[in-house]
């Protein structure tokens, strides 16, 4: 479903953000991508939602490969997904309803559904009776869930998480994380980068660790090691 | 979501930003609107000048009726001529005598000599072109010489090309600067929406859709600059007029081309700005 073959990205004056990463991830899997700052995390996220395209080597999600996509395939490919960051960025001027609704407007969805799929994604985040709120009257969870739920509104086969816990406490980290952890078990697969190890060991998923651009460790849940590229 | 739609709830969230750019855009178009309305009245004096081109041809002194009736035939087949009017000796007295006013009783009875008046057509008053006419009427038999005025005429045609040359210069200078002003103006709604139009790109939405709302932003916006900078214009026309020196207004037709450009340049003033960001992000 999304495979890394060989992939470098290199910026000018020398900095290399990611070395010759091969990787395959499976359909429904939810997979933790761990490193230091500057390790190459979200450099490689953005790589999946092809904000980023290799200096060499091919990434390929769902159909989409990044040495033949065009910007209108990639706006193709983000209907298809869900991405959440650190710092939420919703519309601080517009309620959760209509930052959730917002996601739905823009790919064309019509009007008489979008009413119906944005309340069940506040149902899903358990924001239900929020919907009206500005994200300024939100708490930092409370902002995240809504970021979530515009990811999630549009059914993403695969949800891409960047820090998603960064600016939260430790209850708050840990209610968004059991929500990601939901949406895995409905069948949407997760890609969570983070810094939070406890998280990581308590969860028992699959952990992908980068230092320098380069993929060093990639093991199941299990602590069995995974193939980094998939036989087939 | 339609375009509109966005572009009323872009309107809603920055009114002060968005009157701030249709204001900006009169002024940078009212600029290009006085220099319009200079330059046309330049334009309109040079050509009532240009009107009083006129040949005369005098006849020679024992010239016959028929013989006139013939240069006047000949000269008024000329494509270039529009009006040949005979002047006799008695007439041409009379006419300088109006002409020089408190120095009419200079002239005596029988001084002028019977002389063809030979207006010609727009477009063939250049001097190039009345020389041609000149030497044409020359070689008729019952004239004797023709007068032109030519270095006034050489005069007036230099002013009118150095009038032409430094209007085209200041008007290209002023548009240029207006469409500078005008992109700077909607670069400012562009990256008041970078946060909305990066959260777009991020969920799927395409380069057109995202477009479609700035352009048509950018239309109104250049539509509405278009009109004030017309209706401050119409003020500046009538206050030159009331203050110092009577104007013309552009006619109608031009007036609606100055709105279009307006539109037209806020619409590409969109696209490009649009267009950069979105090839940054």
């Amino acid at each position: 479903m999304i495979r890394f073959t060989n992939v470098t990205k290199s910026y000018g004056r020398g900095t290399t953000a990611l070395m010759d990463v091969s990787l395959f991830i499976a359909k429904g899997e939810f997979v933790f991508f761990s490193g230091a700052s500057g390790a190459g995390k979200s450099t490689l996220l953005r790589h999946v939602y092809m904000d980023e395209r290799p200096t060499a080597g091919e990434v390929r999600v769902g159909g989409y490969r990044s040495i033949e996509v065009s910007r209108r395939d990639v706006a193709k490919l983000r209907r298809k997904l869900g991405i959440v960051f650190q710092d939420f960025r919703l519309l601080e001027d517009r309620t959760a309803e209509a930052n959730i609704a917002f996601a739905l407007e823009v790919i064309g969805t019509p009007r008489s559904k979008i009413r119906d799929r944005v309340a069940r994604a506040l149902h899903q985040v358990g924001l239900s009776t929020k919907g009206t709120s500005m994200p300024g009257e939100l708490s930092g969870g409370e902002r995240q869930r809504v970021a979530i739920a515009r990811a999630i509104v549009n059914d993403p086969f695969v949800l891409v998480a960047d820090e998603p816990t960064g600016n939260l406490d430790d209850r708050a980290s840990r209610g968004v994380f059991e929500l990601l952890a939901e949406i895995n078990a409905r069948g949407t697969a997760v890609l969570m980068a983070t810094h939070d190890l406890e998280l990581i060991r308590r969860a028992d998923f699959r952990t992908i660790e980068l230092a320098d651009g380069r993929v060093i460790h990639d093991s199941a849940g299990d602590g069995e090691s995974l193939p980094l590229v998939e036989n087939s | 979501m339609s375009a509109t739609r966005e572009l009323f709830i872009g309107l809603r969230r920055a009114p002060l930003l968005s009157l701030l750019s249709v204001v900006t855009i009169a002024f940078a178009l009212f600029a290009v609107g006085l220099f319009g309305l200079v330059a046309l009245n330049i334009q309109r004096a040079l050509a009532q000048v240009e009107e009083r081109v006129e040949v005369r041809a005098f006849l020679l002194d024992g010239a016959t009726d028929d013989e006139r009736v013939a240069a006047m035939a000949a000269v008024s087949a000329y494509p270039e001529v529009a009006q040949v009017d005979y002047l006799s000796p008695d007439q041409a007295l009379e006419k300088a005598r109006q002409e020089l006013g408190e120095f009419s009783d200079v002239f005596e009875s029988g001084f002028l000599p019977a002389s063809l008046e030979i207006r010609l057509k727009p477009g063939f008053r250049d001097p190039n072109t009345v020389a041609l006419v000149v030497t044409r009427i020359r070689a008729i038999p019952a004239v004797e010489d023709v007068r032109y005025g030519r270095d006034w005429l050489e005069k007036l045609y230099d002013l009118r090309n150095v009038a032409a040359a430094a209007g085209l210069v200041l008007g290209l200078t002023f548009a240029a600067v207006a469409v500078i002003i005008i992109g700077a103006s909607i670069r400012m709604t562009v990256l008041a929406r970078a946060p909305e139009i990066a959260i777009m790109r991020l969920v799927g939405a395409t380069d057109g859709y995202i477009r479609r709302p700035f352009l048509l932003d950018g239309l109104v916006k250049g539509l509405l600059g278009g009109t004030l900078a017309l209706v401050l214009t119409w003020f500046a026309h009538l206050a030159i007029t009331r203050y110092v020196i009577p104007t013309a207004f552009f006619d109608s037709r031009t007036a609606l081309l100055g709105l279009l450009a307006g539109a037209l340049l806020g619409l590409m003033a969109s696209s490009v700005s649009v267009g950069r960001h979105l090839r940054r992000i």
